[in-house]
């Protein structure tokens, strides 16, 4: 189906269902229970899990695949959302051309940073994009104050031009997408439970569906299997009469314009950019999800972006109250005493969380979140000899 | 004029004269074998032929054109693979892919941005890298991880993927160094076969003389960056000055 072996079909079609039904899944707890604030189905986080998805499935196809790693991807997501946020303030509220466009300016921008960047390779090349990222950066929030306002950002405002849309009536511009505004969103109530279905996040989300059926493309595909030979040995490659250098920079264009693709759905989402878009820690943050959630491997990135996007979200949210709470059953003495160990991991201390996780994935499952499931799913085989999965090679085209 | 006419050769490391001036002509669909003592300069004469070294002086004429300053990749192209002294293969990819990456330079070129075509449906590639492995006696090794074979197997796939290319001249440093005597027989065996069956010129430098006698057609004896003589096999056994500059072996011991 749509040219994908039926496996890869399968796993695509999972993650459609996923998506399209994560204000379901993500909301498994009852509004008044205690642990609703473990809920992560409401539409920011929502939007993020998959806008995010999206930047570590193209940074997953240059780091995955050709095992470069870039520490300079999020200036493309930054500069994406620039060039979203102007076609906004330029021609429409319509969200069609921003997202178009961030994809060809972040894809350009790529092209000049790779073309120098890949004259070196391994530690030299993370230094020159991370140089260039923070480059980006400072003249985002100095020089270049006139296009990308500085300090303050940009954000679309009543007097902008907007050629394409009829005047604003003094209130403020809504992204929308053919009169259908991002931010709207529908409420369902089913007893203690309440679901949110937003415009915004199904839009973020068929692209992300779309952003996936590409990326399994490329791995399926002649190129894609080069972009492993680059990573595995480029002498032999070199020696069997195939050019590496284009085919790298042919991925680091790929990746960066899937940054551009995520820099232009969040201004679509929120309608503002700032220059800490840019910022190293985001560059960085896009190379940790992919790690957490298994370099190289199609699903991956997108477990990795959603477990870190839900930790920094929900698990922030934890504060001192709320563990007194939790513990109320223990003795006083001892309740302190849990709380005093408990409490550096929640809240602001969630990046030692984080750390930590990241620390024991790294040693114990070097294959990240994927290899933890697969262990799971071989336990489960092992239980259930009988139930063996057609190995999708053998199956017929289409 | 042979396929590859090497004139007048030079290569300097430093103080060190690593050639002086190698002239050297193989033959369209000959074996020629290089040999000569440790440092005599033959691995960095193969590197000048495929373009990993950029020599100071002379030619080097493949087919009628200059290879020099051209990459390496652009060398492959023009008809020349070469199978390293320790096997360069995928190590991270199947035995399959190995053998397919070649199959795609050669029919695809050194760049094709196809990463919208299904690599599955490629029947006439999948048939040819298959058909190789066939030939290679590696078909039931294809879903294999190429860094999990056997060192005799890593070189026979190594020399599989040259093949594949169908190049006009094959290059192979010490393709049995390291290996154990039934191995180095096997290699022969193929290396015959490969002759045998196809219109292919082999270059081989090789310290084994069991394999030097039983391939080549000529060869040529290299000391000290320059080459002392070039003859067939017969005469290059007893020759003096090789017995004495190569083989080692003074003259009254003989
Ligand atoms: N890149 C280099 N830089 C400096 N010196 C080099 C370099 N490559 C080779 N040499 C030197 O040039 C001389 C010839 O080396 P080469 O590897 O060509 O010898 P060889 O005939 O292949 O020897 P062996 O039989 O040991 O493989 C040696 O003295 C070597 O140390
Ligand atoms: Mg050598």
């Amino acid at each position: 189906m749509f040219g994908l072996e039926a496996k890869d079909f399968r796993l695509l079609l999972l993650v459609a269902l996923l998506t399209m039904a994560a204000p379901f899944i993500l909301n498994p707890f009852p509004v008044d229970s205690g642990m609703a604030q473990f809920n992560a189905g409401y539409p920011d986080l929502m939007q993020r899990f998959v806008i995010f998805g999206i930047f570590a499935i193209g940074f997953n196809i240059l780091f995955g695949l050709t095992g470069y790693l870039s520490f300079g991807h999020a200036a493309f997501l930054g500069v994406g959302s620039y060039a979203a946020m102007w076609m906004m303030k330029l021609l429409t509220m319509n969200v069609i051309p921003g997202i178009l466009v961030s994809v060809v300016v972040a894809g350009i921008f790529s092209l000049a940073v790779g073309w120098i960047s890949l004259r070196r390779s391994g530690i030299y090349f993370s230094i020159l994009t991370l140089a260039f990222a923070q480059m980006s950066y400072s003249l985002a929030y100095s020089v270049l104050t006139p296009i990308t306002g500085g300090e303050t950002g940009l954000q679309p405002k009543v007097t902008d031009p907007r050629i394409l849309d009829a005047a604003l009536t003094g209130n403020a511009p809504k992204a929308n997408l053919f009169g259908l505004e991002m931010g709207s969103s529908t409420d369902l109530v089913m007893g203690g439970w309440v679901f949110t279905f937003n415009v915004g996040y199904y839009v973020a989300a068929v692209v992300m569906i779309f952003a996936f059926y590409m990326s399994i493309r490329i791995f399926r595909s002649p190129f894609g299997m080069m972009l492993r030979a680059v990573k595995s040995n480029q002498q032999r490659l070199n020696y069997t009469g195939l050019n590496a250098k284009p085919y790298t920079l042919a991925a680091f264009v790929i990746s960066g314009m899937y940054a551009g693709l995520a820099g232009g759905l969040m201004v679509a989402m929120d309608t503002q950019v700032g220059a800490e878009r840019m910022f190293w820690t985001a560059s960085g943050e896009v190379v940790l999800m992919s790690i957490l959630g298994g370099v190289g491997t199609l699903i991956g990135p997108v477990l990795g972006a959603g477990a870190i996007k839900y930790m920094e979200n929900i698990l922030s949210k934890i504060n001192k109250d709320i563990l007194y709470e939790w513990f109320a059953f223990l003795p006083d003495g001892l309740q302190d005493f849990v709380i005093t160990l408990v409490y550096p991991f929640i809240g602001k201390g969630w990046h030692l969380t984080l750390g930590l996780i990241f620390m024991a994935v790294v040693i114990f499952l070097p294959g990240g979140l994927v290899e933890g499931g697969q262990r799971i799913a071989a336990m489960f085989k092992r239980k259930k000899p009988s139930d063996n999965t057609p190995d999708g090679k053998t199956t017929p085209a289409e | 004029m042979g396929i590859l006419d090497v004139k007048g050769v030079g290569k300097r490391f430093g103080g060190l004269q690593a050639l002086g001036d190698v002239n050297l002509s193989v033959a369209e669909n000959s074996v020629h074998a290089i040999i000569g003592p440790n440092g005599a300069g033959k691995s960095t004469l193969l590197n000048c032929l495929v373009g990993k070294l950029i020599p100071d002086t002379g030619s080097v004429m493949f087919d009628g054109q200059s290879v020099l300053g051209r990459k390496p990749y652009e060398i492959n192209q023009m008809g020349i693979s070469r199978v390293f002294q320790t096997p360069e293969i995928f190590g991270d990819l199947t035995v399959m892919e190995n053998m397919l990456i070649p199959c795609f330079a050669k029919r695809d070129g050194a760049f094709t941005p196809n990463a919208y075509a299904a690599m599955r449906k490629d029947t006439e590639m999948l048939d040819r890298a298959g058909h190789m492995l066939e030939e290679m006696n590696m078909a039931d090794k294809r879903h294999m991880h190429a860094a999990s074979l056997s060192r005799g197997d890593k070189r026979r796939l190594e020399i599989g993927m040259c093949l594949s290319q169908e190049p006009r001249l094959l290059l192979l440093d010490e393709p049995t160094a390291g290996m154990a005597r039934a191995d180095t027989n096997n290699t022969i065996d193929l290396l015959k076969q490969i002759k045998d069956d196809r219109d292919i010129t082999i270059a081989i430098i090789e310290h084994d003389m069991h394999v030097v006698f039983s391939l080549a057609e000529r060869i040529t004896v290299l000391a000290q960056g320059t080459p002392l003589v070039e003859d067939t096999p017969d005469k290059i056994k007893g020759h003096p000055k090789v017995r004495e500059a190569y083989l080692g072996e003074s003259q009254d011991a003989a």
